[in-house]
């Protein structure tokens, strides 16, 4: 019992981080129908200026602000320079955009060096709770309420809100929306700006996670993002927010359990959500 | 009376395609200006170009004293233009009330008196307010694009082809509605059914070919059978 526990807690925090890479995806990629490759480099590069900003400061919190507030910044360059010549164009935004990526990878090296970094687990969240013989790891615990919390927040502003509805109908119909008076190119600038907030702030929480960062992470985790959105279906956080979780789930069990299978594991899920449910796991319509 | 609306020598392209090569137009204001002419002549396109979402190539356009034939659609919008579009543009998968909400510029007590008065004019937007703007039958879509237009203190309103593959009588209702419509704000109409154009529009201007052929009093148009014979195929 205290195996499953483990193996539960491990696969649920790994989600999470999961999560909020794809949570930007979702809203840069499902709702803006933006394939952006340059999402593991907005990852990697708020992982780095947030630990570096967390080594300097010896705060992890500012570690984190920093990482968003790059996100933001890298964010508005990109769709400003990248990818808003592209819009439309999938062909064009796959090339331009792996081409960034490359650029966010190398550039890490040039500012940051060449060798991964090791980072700590902030000391109000380090060590664990041991219960009978199950260990619970606190930050892996911080990580899970912290992907529940964001995804409450990322629901109630796209469900409950005027700007969330303005999205909504924006994905829907671009042009109407514009003829109603609302400057849309602006609000998806902000969307992308968000998005890509999400996936440096995953990175800055992933590699206390994975004890280092290193340049090539953004590439690893933008292949799982883009799975956990196919599967989770476009533009669906919640649908995102369960095919992370799932990922997450079969990593941690299959590779105990089946560890030779633990490669291929994610691929066999999205082959399998392909085959049974095309469309992944719940759909929001555009149109 | 003033002119609110003015299209000079406009012309429009969309990709390769030539499709204004000469439009003038005058709306006056208090009144409903037809935009009439045979399939394909351009009347969509004279619309959408005036909303900037096909901008013109060449000539102007001049908006309550304002030349706007730059600006962004949304400018346009909130200069005080409501679009009603052919396929009325509704948010599928939003509400009736998630559509009003997404139209209304700023929630003052004004915006929602007009919300108010909109919803007796359209009494079937009340009564399905919590359903799926993609679940309304064709005329209950028609009434939610024009209330959305309307629900804003526009001070004109493009209507493009409210009749368009509704039943008779819903039709009747349609043009109730843009006749009371037209006590606060003016109208622009494009309309095929001249039957319709004839009962609420005050003025005509007839487009054939992407060019202004002939404008003038609607009563004029119902008055002359071989201009409607000519550019509209009827009479």
């Amino acid at each position: 019992m205290e195996l499953l526990i483990s193996l539960t807690i491990n696969g649920l925090a790994t989600g999470m981080l999961i999560f909020l890479l794809a949570a930007g995806l979702t809203l840069i990629f499902g709702l803006m129908d933006v394939l952006n490759f340059a999402h593991g480099g907005l990852f990697v590069w708020g992982a780095y200026t947030g630990v570096f900003t967390y080594a300097w400061s010896n705060s992890f919190l500012v570690g984190i602000i920093v990482a968003i507030l790059t996100g933001l910044v890298l964010g508005f360059i990109t769709e400003k320079l990248i990818i808003k010549p592209v819009y439309g164009n999938h062909v064009q935004q796959i090339l331009i955009t792996l081409g960034f990526m490359l650029v966010l990878q190398e550039m890490i090296k040039v500012v940051f060096g060449p060798n991964g970094v090791p980072v700590k687990v902030p000391s109000y969240l380090a060590g664990s709770w041991q219960i009978g013989d199950l260990t619970i790891i606190k930050y892996r615990i911080f990580i899970i309420v912290v992907g529940f919390a964001l995804f409450g927040v990322l629901y109630f502003i796209l469900n409950r809100t005027k700007i969330g509805l303005v999205v909504r109908a924006g994905v829907m119909n671009r042009e109407m929306t514009q003829a109603l008076g609302i400057n849309i190119k602006r609000v998806f600038l902000i969307v992308f700006m968000c998005g890509a907030a999400l996936a440096a702030l995953g990175g800055m929480l992933m590699a206390p996670y994975s004890g280092v960062v290193y340049a090539e992470m953004g590439m690893e985790y933008a292949i799982l993002g883009f799975i956990v959105v196919v599967i989770g279906g476009m533009g669906s956080f919640q649908g995102s927010l369960l095919a992370a979780i799932l990922v997450g789930l079969a990593g941690s069990f299959m590779a105990y359990y089946v560890p030779f299978l633990s490669v291929a594991v994610n691929m066999i899920l999205m082959a399998s959500v392909l085959i049974f449910r095309p469309q992944g796991l719940f759909t929001v319509a555009k149109g | 009376m003033t002119n609110i609306l003015t299209l000079e020598r406009v012309e429009t392209f969309i990709s390769q395609y030539h499709i204004l090569q000469g439009i003038d137009f005058e709306a006056k204001a208090g009144e409903v200006s037809v935009l009439l002419g045979r399939n394909g002549a351009g009347k969509t396109t004279t619309l959408r170009t005036i909303m900037g979402l096909t901008p013109a190539s060449k000539g102007t356009i001049h908006f309550d004293g304002k030349d706007i034939t730059k600006m962004a659609p949304y400018d346009i919008a909130n200069s005080g233009i409501g679009y009603v579009p052919e396929d009325q543009g509704i948010f599928g998968q939003l509400t009736v009330e998630e559509n009003m909400k997404v139209a209304i510029r700023k929630e003052t007590d004004a915006t929602m008196q007009k919300q108010t008065y909109i919803l007796e004019l359209f009494p079937d937007l009340k009564k399905f307010w919590k359903k799926q703007g993609g679940n309304l039958s064709g005329g209950q879509k028609q009434m939610l694009a024009m209330a959305r237009a309307f629900v804003n203190d526009s001070k004109l309103l493009l209507i493009d082809e409210p009749s368009k593959g509704l039943a008779p009588i819903v039709i009747e209702k349609v043009m109730e509605a843009i006749t009371e419509m037209k006590k606060h704000t003016s109208i622009v109409l494009v309309e095929q059914n001249f039957m319709m154009a004839s009962k609420i529009g005050d003025t005509f201007t007839l487009i054939d070919d992407g060019r202004t052929v002939q404008s003038g009093e609607m009563q004029n148009l119902i008055e002359d059978e071989q201009l409607k014979r000519k550019y509209l195929g009827i009479g």
